[in-house]
């Protein structure tokens, strides 16, 4: 069974991730990568979270990934799947699985970005079987 | 420096209501000061630290000392959560060994129900400027589905099963049984949690802890007035606190903080978890013990399922007896925030003062656990061990 569409609240943006939203308005995915230490992280920040230092870059993701955990909220109307996913890139992101039967999901199931649009907001990366 | 032997827990005090229609959330807090102070012996005029935490009304620290009249020469609002309390007796014990005050007093408050707060299964919003806002708040983070995601890590890399969740559950009702305050004291078996609704995969109703209206205090001091005090004196042995995070995305919901701050206070203590006879483990839901107790090294990590079952918490029955006042699972959950509660009944049980049925018998030794904010993206960890002098 496809599950039903939950609508997502606008994400409140800000100056220094604006560009992740203009990205995903866009249909990309992207992440930080720290060109000082080489690390990828999410979710963005200036400063690499890992080294400290402030040369950090957004890269385009592949928006290819596997489900490290999640929890299907059985008692919202309608119900949803909150879920991390592993990026090929590296860093685990919060997401929404969508577009699936909650009763078939798995850890390490392989997924890809699909982006949903939010209340009044830019769209926000989720995740679906590949 | 240690602070072993440096301070002395005088006072504790919680609160007896579970439903607060009729009382303010500055009251709360102050009764149950009052509470704990007359439980020390002490009164307001003897305080000269104060400790609080979110819970506070308005400016904190600032609004509360207006409220009730105190007169400070230190005050500390350290806010980690539901693990903010056991964290403030161990700075209060740090202040008070550098001669910073002499009796601190620490309060907690709520009125969740009250105020018919979606607690569990509504997500909350910290605020715009919150940098992780943006990246979780649209995805519906609520308490239960992030502890979930905790349970199903677990349970995909070391085989835990409901089953194993639902002892501990059943372990805090046995003891929730002789708390005439409990709000939940109906025994309940492994069948019964396994098969209460699923509010999020794979955690049940009865997973999950209470949500009471409530409050709490503890009172810590100096040696020297500990001393002069009627009450048993219950010393600081050790703590040790922690902040566990998402580090940039290389996310592990497998552990918790208490992997550090456990060996922190076992070693400020100078005792192993071989010497803890009692144990006070933050129980907002099942899966939060489970690891906790892995954690603190009072079994491998990957075999906690193994460890609490068949009725390994239960005092009188099992190796570990945990929570005797029922816990959050069963008895109170005051304000959402579990910390207080749990040294008040780790104190109890160095005095002697537990319910005769649950009072563990030769209680020289105990370890009390905040786990404050989310186990799956941010969470303060604080351990705090306790013994008779």
């Amino acid at each position: 069974m496809a599950a039903a569409a939950r609508t997502i609240p606008a994400p409140p943006t800000n100056v220094e991730v604006q560009p992740f939203f203009d990205a995903a308005a866009a249909g990309r995915l992207v992440v930080k990568r720290c060109l000082a230490c080489g690390e990828s992280h999410h979710y963005p920040r200036t400063m690499c979270p890992h080294c400290g230092s402030d040369r950090t870059e957004w890269k385009d993701a592949s928006g290819r990934g596997t489900i490290y955990s999640y929890s299907v909220l059985r008692r919202a109307t309608p119900p949803y799947a909150i879920a991390y996913v592993t990026l090929e890139e590296g860093p685990t992101m919060m997401t929404n699985l969508v577009d699936c039967d909650f009763d078939a999901l798995r850890i390490g199931q392989a997924v890809r970005v699909v982006f949903t649009p939010t209340d009044g907001g830019p769209p926000v990366p989720t995740f679906t079987p590949a | 420096m240690s602070l072993r032997g440096k301070a002395y827990v005088a006072g504790v005090f919680e609160h007896p209501t579970r439903k607060a229609d009729d009382k303010s959330l500055a009251q709360l807090h102050a009764e149950s000061a009052a509470g704990a102070l007359a439980d020390a012996g002490l009164t307001k005029n003897d305080v000269d630290g104060y400790f609080c935490a979110g819970d506070a009304p308005g400016l904190g620290g600032l609004s509360m000392a207006d409220y009730m009249g105190l007169k400070l020469r230190h005050v500390d609002t350290t806010e980690t959560g539901g693990s903010s309390y056991v964290i403030h007796v161990a700075h209060a014990a740090q202040a008070i060994a550098m001669g910073k005050c002499d009796v601190a007093l620490i309060t907690l408050a709520g009125r969740p129900r009250a105020e018919g707060m979606a607690t569990g299964t509504a997500p909350r919003n910290y605020g715009v400027t919150t940098p992780d806002v943006p990246f979780e708040f649209p995805y519906g983070p609520t308490v239960v589905n992030q502890y979930a995601m905790a349970a199903m890590r677990h349970m995909h890399e070391f085989g835990t099963t409901g089953a194993q969740l639902a002892w501990i559950k059943v372990a805090a009702s046995h003891h929730a049984q002789h708390n005439e305050r409990a709000l939940l004291r109906e025994v309940v078996t492994v069948d019964d949690v396994v098969n209460s609704p699923v509010i999020a995969d794979p955690l049940h109703r009865l997973d999950c802890c209470v949500i009471t209206d409530g409050g709490g205090a503890i009172v810590v001091v100096k040696p020297e007035i500990a001393k002069r005090l009627k009450r048993p004196p219950v010393k600081v042995l050790g703590a040790g606190e922690a902040v566990k995070h998402q580090r940039g995305g290389k996310i592990d919901l497998t552990y918790t903080g208490a992997v550090w701050s456990g060996p922190a206070a076992f070693a400020e203590a100078g005792v192993t978890p071989a010497d803890v006879k009692y144990v006070s483990i933050y129980d907002s839901f099942t899966i939060t013990v489970l690891v906790t107790l892995e954690d603190l090294g009072f079994c491998a990590k990957g075999q906690g399922g193994k460890f609490v079952s068949d009725g390994a918490l239960i005092s009188g029955v099992g190796r570990l007896p945990f929570n005797t006042d029922g816990g959050g699972l069963c008895n109170n959950h005051p304000g959402n925030r579990g910390g207080l509660t749990k040294v008040v009944e780790a104190v109890r049980q160095l005095r002697g003062e537990a319910h005769p049925r649950v009072q563990v018998k030769n209680c020289d030794v105990t370890l009390a656990h905040g786990t404050g904010g989310s186990l799956a993206t941010r969470h303060g960890s604080a351990t705090l061990i306790m013994g008779r002098d």
